[in-house]
């Protein structure tokens, strides 16, 4: 656990960045820091490891004063990953993973060994192993980042916009790969972004920062998303948080019928489009009506790409709604365990479950 | 341009005390002291102020002055109040090294990314890790560049021992002069470039063989045949 207390930073020209903080980061979780640029939240999340020392409060780690003992022989224990990587450009990428193994005095070879599973948990190549950081991509060097940090499995991670130089689809991998790694391993993580996406999608729970170094709100992702506090928390999380605030509700949706053809069969029912599966009734796309409604045989040509699918064992109403917006017959298709089409959505579902369930929620 | 090929292929100008190896070894051993003197002052107080980023401007402002000081003019002011020796040369000649090492180390300590130094401390490295684990290593190209250059006007300038009755390749210049033996001269001339060639290259190889693969450009340090690192 790790707690500020009052805590402020006001640099030497007079400027305060933090302004008596008091926040608590439970363990094992995300907890992100997000807000605009000179909102102080790089500078709370540098505290945490003394990378900047504050001049008021105090911060606590497990109840211990982070001030207390060695600033370098403290930051061993705490993983920090930065903006650019930072990776050292003359060390092999092996020799950057083993490096905090190495100054905690580990032998040679164990710390390689140690950084080669790394290499592994993280999704590197072991041909990687051996080349220099400016031989890596972008986000091949991000991974790199996490990896080092991870090496002497400390307990808390410090991550400072790790992902924000990397390109949208890159980021997008590597938060999800964040996710399934944080599944796994469950770290204390601090995580810093001026991305309110991306603090709502990898965050247990947010703080939103508003310049000076006031917090404005701490709260789960949903509620933020919900409830915003004030309007500074309104305008900054944005547009669409009615929108995204349904990633954030689960509810059991009733499926309705769907009739289904696969290739080499005739279109059948009644309706305009018919969904195309597979042998494991997996979806391969829609056919429209005029073709193969004549009795004739559905080809790989008359396939129109389907839309976005709808897990029903772990979706949100979010993706319950894309579901049905993005098929091109207005029909979401339900999937459960292993992509086997269940039944399909409509968008007015979606609507009818929101309005139950805050109802539910207004009764309780 | 006949009596210089004469003057090689004379025997007796490769033995005995005035041959060519004696010589050429003379030279080679005031320029490696004068060097070491230079490196053991300079890349110390270079690494220091780059890494600290304090006193920088007084001290390089302090080497550039010194290289406005006439080598020939430190030694003969030298040779004048402490006499004849081996003393009076090399420490004109460590003067002489002195700012280009400096240079070089400050500059390239200095050079190395702040993000990888803030890295660095983040992980957990000392100031004292930082320096010769990071900014040593991040900062040798330079540092080397500085060395080669300083090695480049020693040897020129080590021919001036000989003005001061000491050996080196110099006697062939100013024995040839002192006699106008003009292939003499032209002869101690060809050995000090050819020298320097030499010594520049070997230096080149050294850079290659220490720096590491991960500083050169990324087309560059691709794995390459070990053939290549033999010949560095």
């Amino acid at each position: 656990m790790i707690e500020f207390r009052g805590v402020t930073k006001r640099f030497p020209d007079g400027t305060v960045a933090v302004d008596a903080l008091d926040l608590t980061v439970a363990d094992g979780c995300v907890t992100v820091f997000v807000g605009p640029s000179g909102c102080g939240k790089t500078t709370s999340l540098r505290m945490i490891n003394r990378m900047i020392e504050p001049t008021g409060g105090t911060i606590l780690i497990d109840g211990a004063d982070i001030m207390a003992g060695d600033a370098a022989r403290m930051r061993r224990g705490i993983g920090y990953v930065m903006q650019q990587a930072g990776l050292l450009p003359h060390r092999s990428i092996l020799d950057n993973i083993a490096t905090v193994p190495m100054l905690l005095g580990w032998s040679k070879a164990r710390a390689r060994a140690r950084a080669a599973e790394l290499m592994e948990i993280v999704g590197l190549a072991p041909e990687t192993a051996r080349r220099y950081p400016n031989q890596l991509s972008g986000g091949q060097q991000q991974r790199v980042g996490v990896a080092r940090a991870l090496a002497a499995d400390p307990p808390i991670l410090l991550m400072d916009e790790p992902f924000s130089a990397v390109d949208p689809v890159v980021r997008e991998s590597l938060q999800d790969e964040l996710l399934r790694l944080q599944a796994e391993l469950g770290k204390t993580i601090v995580f810093v972004t001026h991305d309110i996406d991306e603090a709502v999608k990898l965050g247990d729970k947010v703080a939103v920062f508003r310049q000076g170094g006031h917090l404005a709100q701490y709260d789960e992702p949903g509620h933020l998303l919900a409830r915003p506090a004030d309007d500074f928390v309104d305008g900054f999380v944005g547009r669409d948080r009615g929108y995204r605030g349904l990633g954030f509700r689960s509810h059991r949706l009733p499926l309705g019928e769907l009739t289904t053809t696969s290739l080499g069969s005739p279109a059948v029912g009644n309706g305009a489009w018919t969904l195309v599966v597979d042998d494991a009734s997996r979806p391969q796309g829609w056919c429209a009506r005029r073709d193969g409604a004549d009795g004739t045989a559905v080809t790989a040509e008359h396939l129109v790409p389907g839309g976005t699918l709808y897990d029903v064992t772990s979706g949100s109403l979010r993706s319950a709604l894309d579901a049905a917006l993005s098929s091109p017959s207005g029909q979401g298709v339900a999937v459960a365990g292993a992509g086997r089409v269940v039944g399909s959505v409509s968008a007015d579902d979606v609507l009818a479950a929101l309005a139950s369930a805050r109802a539910e929620e207004a009764a309780a | 341009m006949n009596a210089i090929v004469e003057w090689f292929t004379d025997p007796a100008n490769w033995t005995g005390p005035d041959g060519v190896p004696t010589r050429l070894g003379e030279h080679l051993f005031y320029t490696l002291l004068a060097l070491s003197i230079a490196a053991l002052i300079a890349i110390p107080i270079g690494l220091w102020i780059g890494h600290t980023g304090r006193g920088g401007f007084a001290v390089v402002s302090l080497a550039n002055s010194l290289r406005a000081l006439p080598t020939f003019g430190v030694l003969v002011l030298l040779a004048n109040s402490f006499g004849i020796g081996l003393a009076p040369p090399i420490v004109a000649l460590v003067v002489l090294a002195i700012p280009p090492v400096l240079a070089g180390t400050y500059a390239g300590v200095q050079a190395v990314d702040r993000a990888i130094v803030d890295a660095a401390r983040g992980m957990g490295m000392g100031e004292r890790e930082i320096l010769t684990r990071v900014e040593l290593p991040n900062g040798l190209p330079l540092i080397i560049g500085g060395l080669r250059s300083a090695t480049l006007q020693i040897i020129a300038t080590a021919t001036i021992a000989a003005y001061v009755a000491l050996g080196g390749l110099g006697r062939y210049i100013i024995d040839g002069l002192s006699v106008r033996d003009f292939a003499e001269m032209a002869a101690g001339s060809i050995l000090l470039a050819l020298l320097a060639i030499v010594t520049d290259l070997v230096l080149a190889g050294l850079q290659r063989a220490l720096v590491s693969p991960g500083l050169r450009p990324a087309q560059a340090s691709r794995p390459r045949p070990r053939r290549l690192r033999a010949v560095a």
